[in-house]
């Protein structure tokens, strides 16, 4: 199979190219991340980062054939040659296909991401009716992975100021747990032109989420919070 | 070439359960800590924990943590030391509440209370019926409880060093351990982190295998640095195999899909279990139900066109409790055994799960060896959680969802040591003038390295020989020579060499790196398996198909100096209930 791999080095390269590769295999029952390691045996410089293999991790995130995924979890046998890999979008490239996440983590780190509640711990649990806990499901599932914030224009353009999608799908995680608190500093701390309200419901990050999760309706929903408790 | 230094009170070396919680302990007691990880927190392989966490909290059925201490003792075969065992089963009802008010997404019952659901080899009443010990937040428990760990870790601003790879240990010459050296990934920089308490977290070796359920990752990082500063590995022979790894991919199906109803079938559309364990049936300990499934196949009862696999059937369940209880097993199924588990079986087969071994500690989370006076003195300024050490409360074979909650009262209590401990050492010893050695001169070996082996290369060799000869069925030729080859191996792994030698994010070189301690626990795995002649929890001998208490009801020590073993009991006396008498398993 044919591939055509973003390759940057610092130490090394005054600028990013694009390397092409051969690479014989199966592609039947095989994933993207397989064909990398193999082209990693040839080729020990070309640098990804990696670790579950099974999509929990969200480690090997990248730009695949303009799309943003996880390598682990896409079949080669869904991908069209020559199969082209660019580090995610909109990050500063660190080497090849890892980018860093400094901002992405910055953001997320700003909602305050914990639950918040002041009240002495009982002695057991704090009781959660099963529909109480149901609001939770699409939410705690997010693995960090920043496809999503990634294929964001809003985050693109503000990365500084815009939360994006990750941050905010956690934002609205808390705010939807009835153990927690907070949700008057929360929405507070959101009521701003940028943080909050630059998503402008492109949905992007709906469309590349590996998790099936959808950011775009828990903006929605942070809104919806917003303008009830104004009215 | 001299190298920076920064000093800290404590530092945690890995990000996963069990070094988070004790970070967290050690963060909200004021103390300064370092946490080291190779790679962001949340990607640490407590991540891909599926099936519960297990406490007698007795939500569903009446429970007590006797009975979990019993099934504890029990499923170890009976080498967990029970002061340990009775420790963790008596604290896990608090660290799970703990745990949910830090925010832990558990599914609940009806009442609010926590959901729990059956899980092999949990019973109640001393081993009568199966019980739901398990809490569970769907079938993504442990990465639900990571992210909890990691946010608590973020409110109490832990100081995170992420994507450090840990070298190796600094040891004086008293033993005492004086912190690591480590390098900033994306830099090749080295520094000296200097502690006056140095914390292995660093999680499992799964790599060793072929075949594995472990993330990337799992390269006995704290084990291989351990064994260079000459601490001894303690039980490495029991290596436990999870029944239904995906046959073919590795990636592990929860037992928590037997523990809602989903049974194995072999080529004849038998429930097999039922022959091998009358009463737990499909809910039996893992050594036992991987050794059945081995059975089969070996028998001739396998699935497929190889008859080199089993079924796990579940479509009797119905897709909305796969959907709701099994969602991630779904998705599983689905990308990686390319099948529908509402509609069609999945194909599975043992695969290398869990290591019962490690640095050895007590339950306090002190690293303990033989030194002077004991088998159990501790060592100085070092201190074990997780799956990288052995307290040991799994014993020859580790009871499902115990891990989880190990993670927990472990870290937890560790932390509280550390705390106590510093107390008593107010201020760091001067560190050795060669502090940085040996790390230097392996990266150094690697930098000059002419005509060097691959590193992808050497690896797969070690991971072949470790498949073949020490898999679930151990066979005494296939045993010796695996000694033979596997110290084969370490010798070309001392000669590995990469292409790539810049310093951003080399990826090359860590691999080399991992390689350097994946090796010294396959040979601990190897030599410690080749040399107990009985058959106990995850360790079965061809020739030696029972267990021996009269002989081998001991722990093994294996020294990487000429590969010594050495042994030491088993600390049968708990703490503050009658210990659990020797007698056969049957379940």
């Amino acid at each position: 199979m044919k591939f055509h791999i973003y390759r940057y080095n610092p130490d090394t390269d005054a600028a990013p190219y694009m390397q092409d590769y051969d690479l014989d295999i199966e592609p039947a029952g095989k994933m993207l991340l397989d064909a990398l390691l193999l082209l990693k045996e040839q080729d020990d410089s070309l640098s990804l980062r990696k670790s579950c293999r099974e999509g929990v991790c969200g480690s090997d995130a990248m730009n695949i054939n303009g799309r943003n995924g996880l390598a682990c979890i896409t079949p080669l046998s869904s991908l069209k040659e020559p199969i082209t890999l660019r580090p995610l979008p909109g990050l500063p490239v660190i080497r090849d296909l890892i980018v860093d996440m400094t901002q992405f983590f910055k953001q997320y780190h700003s909602i305050k991401p914990y639950l918040i509640n002041n009240d002495p711990p009982p002695e057991t649990e704090r009781l959660q009716s099963p529909a109480q806990r149901a609001h939770l499901n699409g939410l705690y599932e997010c693995i960090l992975c920043a496809c999503c914030s990634t294929a964001c224009p809003s985050f693109w353009w503000n990365p500084d100021k815009f939360v994006g999608p990750a941050g905010l799908l956690q934002a609205y995680r808390f705010l939807a747990d009835t153990r927690d608190h907070a949700s008057r500093e929360r929405l507070d701390d959101l009521e701003d032109p940028y943080r909050l309200f630059r998503c402008h419901t492109i949905m992007n990050c709906v469309d590349v989420c590996p998790k099936e999760l959808n950011p775009t309706e828990a903006i929605g929903n942070i809104k919806d919070m917003m303008v009830r408790r104004l009215v | 070439m001299t190298v920076a230094k920064r000093t800290f009170d404590v530092v945690v070396v890995g990000a996963g359960g069990a070094g988070m919680r004790a970070a967290l302990q050690l963060a909200q007691a004021g103390l300064k800590v370092a946490v080291l990880s190779k790679v962001f927190p949340t990607r640490s392989h407590t991540v891909a924990a599926q099936g519960g966490i297990a406490a007698s909290l007795g939500n569903v059925n009446e429970d007590n943590w006797h009975w979990h201490m019993y099934d504890t003792v029990k499923g170890s075969d009976y080498l967990g030391d029970q002061d340990a065992i009775e420790f963790m089963c008596r604290a896990a009802p608090e660290v799970v509440y703990e745990l949910e008010h830090f925010g832990m997404p558990f599914d609940r019952l009806d009442s609010g209370k926590i959901y729990q659901r059956p899980f092999g080899g949990h019973m109640q009443d001393y081993g009568k019926t199966p019980v739901q010990r398990a809490c569970a937040a769907a079938d993504r428990t442990g990465h639900a409880m990571l992210h909890t760990l990691y946010q608590q870790n973020v409110k109490a601003n832990t100081h995170f060093f992420i994507e450090w790879m840990a070298l190796d240990l600094i040891r004086d010459e008293d033993g005492d351990v004086l912190g690591v050296t480590a390098m900033e990934i994306e830099t090749g920089e080295v520094m000296i982190f200097q502690a006056r308490a140095t914390l292995f977290a660093t999680g499992g070796a799964g790599r060793i295998f072929a075949s594995s359920t472990n993330a990337y990752i799992n390269t006995g990082d704290g084990l291989g640095m351990a064994a260079r500063a000459g601490i001894p590995l303690e039980d490495m022979e029991f290596f436990q195999f999870h029944p239904t790894g995906v046959y073919g991919a590795g990636v592990l199906i929860s037992e928590g899909v037997r523990g809602e109803g989903g049974y194995l079938v072999n080529k004849n559309g038998e429930r097999f279990m039922e022959r091998y364990a009358p009463t737990a049936k499909d809910l039996a300990s893992r050594d036992v139900v991987s050794r059945a499934i081995t059975v089969e196949i070996n028998e001739g009862r396998g699935c497929g066109p190889y008859g080199d696999h089993i079924l796990l059937k579940l479509d009797h369940l119905g897709d909305e409790v796969i959907k709701q209880r099994l969602p991630g097993i779904r998705e599983i199924a689905l990308k990686f055994a390319h099948v529908d588990p509402a509609i069609s079986p999945i194909p599975v087969v043992p695969t290398a799960h869990y290591m019962m071994g490690g640095i050895p500690t007590n339950y306090h989370g002190q690293v303990v060896a033989p030194y002077k006076t004991g088998p159990d003195e501790v060592v100085r300024g070092l201190y074990a959680v997780g799956e990288c050490a052995c307290v040991s409360v799994h014993g020859a074979n580790r009871l499902g969802c115990n891990s989880l909650l190990d993670l927990l009262v472990f870290g937890r209590e560790a932390g509280r040591q550390i705390i106590e401990d510093l107390q008593n050492h107010p201020h760091p010893k001067p560190l050795p003038a060669d502090a940085a050695e040996r790390p230097l001169a392996r990266l150094a070996r690697l930098e000059n390295q002419q005509n060097g082996e691959r590193v992808a290369e050497v690896g797969n060799e070690m991971r072949k020989v470790m498949q073949k000869h020490c898999g679930v069925f151990r066979f005494p030729e296939l045993l010796a020579e695996g000694v033979e080859q596997i110290k084969q191996v370490a010798e070309r792994v001392a000669r590995t060499g990469i292409g790539d030698k810049s310093r951003v994010f080399n990826t090359a070189r860590i691999e080399a790196l991992e390689l350097d301690n994946l090796i010294e626990v396959a040979q601990a795995t190897m030599v410690s398996a080749a040399a107990r002649q009985e058959s106990r929890g995850a360790h079965a001998r061809d020739d030696f198909p029972q267990r021996d208490d009269q002989n081998w009801l001991k722990h093994s020590l294996y020294f990487r100096e000429d590969h010594r073993l050495d042994y030491k009991p088993v600390r049968l006396k708990s703490l503050t209930v009658e210990s659990f008498p020797l007698k056969a398993r049957v379940y």
